[in-house]
C-alpha cells in the first residue's frame, strides 16, 4: 500500500516541507557567516514575545490572509492567479477614492465603503485576465503577470499626475480625513489592555478572519463553491455536468481579485492612511506562498498567514539587530513556495516510503 | 526629430534589447521543449550577481560571464529537477526561483562586499568594452548610412553581437538540425518522441540547461556591460518582458529578435520622454511608455494580433505510460 493516511497528507506534508525550507534557510545563514540560532531567537523575540511585536505580526498576517484567500479561491477553480499584487494595488486606489472623495460620518461606514471600493477595483483588475482566459484562451498566469506591471505603471501615473496634492513633491495622495481612521488594536476597548503601545494591527484583522469563514462557506457549503471546485478538479467533467466554464472562470477570478483588493483596507486605510507608491509591497506574491502552505483551505491559510506575519516581522527585526539582511525573508518565502508548491511530490514520495517502511516492520513483528 | 537623436535612440535600443533578446531566446529553448519558465528573471538576477562579483575579484569580464553562466545553471538545474524529475508544477517552481534569486543575491552580495547588497563598481577589463567594428571610423562621414553604421551598429560590447549571432544559431538549430526537430517535437507531443526511443527527460533537461547558459549571458551583460556592477533587483522585470517578447514572437527565434528590438525601443523611448513629447506633440507620461510592452503582450495574448499558440505539451510533466 503506497498511500499516505489523511492526517499525514493534511498536516505532515506541509510541516515536512516547512522543515526543509527552515533547514535550507539555516544553511544559508551559516553560509553568510551568521548564527542561525541567534537569528531565530531575534525573530521570535521581536515578533512573538511582546504585545508590540504581535501588533506587527498580526498586521502583516491580516494582509496575507486576504491575498492567501485570493490565491486559494482561484486555485480551487484550477486558475493560478499571480496577479494578487496588482489587484491589491488597485484595491488601494479604490480605498483612496472612497476615503478621499466621500465624506464619511463614521469609521464603521467608511470601512464598509472602502472595503467595497477595494474589492470592486481589485475585482475589476482581475476581470480582464479572467475574460481573456475564458473567452480567448489567453493563459491567466501570463496575463496576470503582465497586469501586475501595468498596475504598477498605472499607479505611478495616478499618484504622480492625478492624485498628488498640489505643491507636494512626494508621489502620494493627501492624508485621508480623520473620520476614516480605523481603530488600531491599542484603541479598541478590551484589546487595548494587551496592546498599550501604538501598533499597526487594526480592526481589519477581524474582517480578514470573517472573510476566511465566508470563503470556507462559499467553497464547501454553496452550489457555486461546488461548481468552482468541480471545475478546478476536472474541466471536461464540469462541462459535462452543465457547469458553464466562462461563468466559473469569471466568478472565481472576480472573487479572487476582490479579496486581493480588500487587503488595501488593512495597509492603505488602516496603517498608512494615504495611498503610497508600491503600497502592496509584495503581499500579493506572499499570498501564493500562504495558499500553498495552507493547502488551499481557509484554516490553513490563516495559520500560514500568521507564520508569514511572524517571518515578515521577524525578518524586519533581523535587519535591525543583526548583520543578516532583511532579504532573508524573500529567500524563506522562495523556499516555502518551492517545497510546498513545486516539490510537493518529492516530499510525498519521501513520506510514503517512510510510512511503508514502518508498516512492513510492524507486519514482520506481528 | 533630428537624425542624430534618432540614431541615439536606436543605439540605446540595441543596448537595451540585448538582455531581453538573450533571455527571450533562453526561454525559447525551455518552452519549446515543453517546460514553461517564468523563472527567467531569477536566473538573470543570479547571473548578474555572480558575474558582477567574480568580475570584480578576477578583473576579467569574461571570467565574470563564466561565473554568471555557472550561477544561472545551478538555478536551471533546480528548475529541471523540480519540473522534470519530480514532475512539480513548472509555473510555481519558476515563481519560487524568482523569489530565491531576489533574496539570495542580496544576501550574498552583502556578505561579500557589505555595500548594501550590491557589488563594487567595475572598471577596466572587468567590464565588456565597446568594440569598434571595422571601417566604422572611415565611413562615419557618409551621410545616413555611414553614420548609422558608426553610431548604431558599431560600438557595442561583444555580448551584443553574440546575442544576434545566437538568434541565427538558434534558427539553424531549431529548424535545420535533428536536435531541433526533436526539441520541437518534445514540446508538442512527448509521447511520440518517447515512442521513437528518444529520452523525453534528457531532451528537456538539455533544453533547460541551454536556457540556463543563455540567461547567464543575459545577466552577465546586465552587470558587466550595460551597467558597471550588480545592484539589488537590477533586472527590474526584464525576465518577464523577455517572456512577453517570446509570446509576442509566437516562440520563433527571428520573430523573437524583432519583438525584443521593439520592446527595447520602448525602453529607450521611456528614457527620452522629451523626444516622445516633441514627436507626438502631447505630453506622454513615462509610466505609459513603461507599460507599453506589457499592454502589447496582452493584446497579442488576446489574439487581436494573430493567435499565439504555445507548444502543446507546455506546462505538462511527462509521465511515461506503464
Amino acid at each position: 500500500m503506497d498511500r499516505l493516511p489523511r492526517w499525514a497528507d493534511v498536516a505532515l506534508v506541509p510541516l515536512v516541507s516547512l522543515l526543509m525550507a527552515a533547514i535550507l534557510s539555516a544553511i544559508v545563514i551559516l553560509a553568510i557567516g551568521q548564527d542561525p540560532w541567534e537569528a531565530i531567537t531575534v525573530m521570535v523575540q521581536g515578533s512573538l514575545m511582546s504585545a508590540y511585536g504581535w501588533g506587527y505580526t498580526l498586521y502583516y498576517a491580516t494582509s496575507f490572509i486576504f491575498t492567501g484567500l485570493a490565491v486559494t479561491v482561484a486555485f480551487h477553480a484550477g486558475l493560478f492567479n499571480i496577479g494578487g499584487e496588482g489587484q491589491a494595488q488597485l484595491g488601494g486606489l479604490g480605498v483612496a477614492f472612497a476615503c478621499l472623495f466621500i465624506p464619511w460620518p463614521h469609521w464603521t461606514l467608511a470601512l464598509m465603503g472602502a472595503a467595497c471600493g477595494a474589492a470592486l477595483f481589485g475585482a475589476a483588475w482581475a476581470a480582464i485576465p479572467a475574460y481573456l482566459q475564458a473567452k480567448r484562451g489567453s493563459h491567466i498566469v501570463i496575463t496576470t503577470i503582465m497586469f501586475n506591471y501595468i498596475a504598477a505603471s498605472f499607479l505611478i501615473f495616478m499618484l504622480v499626475d492625478v492624485l498628488r496634492p498640489q505643491g507636494k513633491m512626494d508621489p502620494t495622495t493627501a492624508t485621508f480625513p480623520e473620520a476614516t481612521r480605523l481603530p488600531s488594536f491599542n484603541e479598541i476597548p478590551g484589546i487595548n489592555l494587551i496592546f498599550d503601545k501604538g501598533v499597526p494591527a487594526n480592526v481589519t484583522f477581524f474582517i480578514a478572519l470573517i472573510m476566511a469563514v465566508v470563503v470556507w462557506a462559499l467553497l464547501w457549503r454553496t452550489r457555486l463553491g461546488y461548481q468552482i471546485r468541480a471545475f478546478g478538479k476536472s474541466e471536461p467533467a464540469a462541462r459535462y455536468a452543465g457547469i458553464n466554464p466562462t461563468r466559473i472562470i469569471m466568478v472565481a477570478m472576480l472573487i479572487s481579485g476582490g479579496l486581493a483588493g480588500m487587503m488595501a483596507i488593512n495597509n492603505v486605510m488602516g496603517e498608512a492612511e494615504r495611498l503610497l507608491g508600491n503600497s502592496a509591497s509584495g503581499a500579493g506574491f506572499i499570498g501564493i506562498a500562504v495558499a500553498l502552505m495552507g493547502r488551499n483551505h481557509p484554516i490553513g491559510v490563516v495559520l500560514a498567514a500568521l507564520l508569514f506575519g511572524f517571518l515578515f516581522q521577524g525578518g524586519a527585526e533581523l535587519g535591525l539587530w543583526t548583520k543578516i539582511p532583511i532579504e532573508l525573508r524573500t529567500v524563506v518565502q522562495g523556499l516555502v513556495i518551492l517545497f510546498t508548491g513545486a516539490l510537493d511530490m518529492m516530499v510525498r514520495m519521501l513520506l510514503t516510503r517512510i510510512f511503508t517502511l514502518f508498516r512492513s516492520n510492524r507486519m514482520e513483528a506481528a | 526629430m533630428e537624425y542624430a537623436t534618432l540614431l541615439q535612440i536606436l543605439d540605446s535600443t540595441l543596448r537595451l534589447a540585448t538582455p531581453l533578446l538573450l533571455a527571450c531566446i533562453a526561454g525559447l529553448y525551455s518552452e519549446r521543449s515543453g517546460v514553461f519558465d517564468i523563472g527567467l528573471e531569477g536566473k538573470m538576477l543570479v547571473a548578474a550577481m555572480c558575474s558582477g562579483a567574480v568580475a570584480f575579484y578576477s578583473g576579467s569580464a569574461w571570467v565574470g560571464a563564466l561565473a554568471g553562466i555557472g550561477g544561472s545553471l545551478v538555478f536551471a538545474g533546480i528548475h529541471g529537477v523540480t519540473a522534470i524529475t519530480f514532475r512539480g508544477n513548472q509555473l510555481i517552481a519558476g515563481v519560487a526561483l524568482n523569489f530565491l534569486a531576489s533574496g539570495l543575491t542580496v544576501l550574498v552580495a552583502q556578505y561579500l562586499f557589505g555595500q548594501g547588497g550590491r557589488t563594487p563598481p567595475l572598471e577596466g577589463a572587468a567590464r565588456f568594452d565597446p568594440i569598434t567594428l571595422p571601417f566604422a571610423d572611415m565611413v562615419k562621414d557618409i551621410p545616413i548610412i555611414g553614420s548609422f553604421y558608426h553610431e548604431v551598429i558599431s560600438g557595442h560590447s561583444a555580448l551584443v553581437y553574440a546575442a544576434f549571432g545566437i538568434v541565427a544559431l538558434t534558427w539553424w538549430v531549431l529548424y535545420r538540425t535533428r536536435y531541433g526537430l526533436r526539441l520541437r517535437a518534445v514540446g508538442e507531443n512527448p509521447a511520440a518522441v518517447d515512442t521513437a526511443g528518444v529520452s523525453v527527460k534528457g531532451l528537456r533537461f538539455s533544453a533547460v540547461m541551454i536556457t540556463g547558459v543563455l540567461c547567464g549571458l543575459a545577466g552577465a551583460y546586465m552587470a558587466t556591460a550595460l551597467q558597471a556592477g550588480f545592484g539589488k533587483e537590477m533586472t527590474a522585470g526584464r525576465g518577464y518582458i523577455a517572456l512577453a517578447a517570446l509570446i509576442f514572437a509566437k516562440w520563433r527565434p527571428v520573430a523573437a529578435m524583432w519583438a525584443c528590438l521593439l520592446f527595447g525601443f520602448f525602453q529607450a523611448l521611456a528614457l527620452r520622454p522629451d523626444v516622445v513629447e516633441a514627436v507626438v506633440q502631447v505630453k506622454v507620461p513615462v509610466p505609459f511608455l513603461d507599460a507599453l510592452p506589457y499592454v502589447l503582450t496582452v493584446f497579442v495574448l488576446a489574439g487581436f494580433v494573430g493567435k499565439a499558440i504555445p507548444p502543446r505539451a507546455g506546462g505538462e510533466p511527462y509521465v511515461k505510460e506503464r
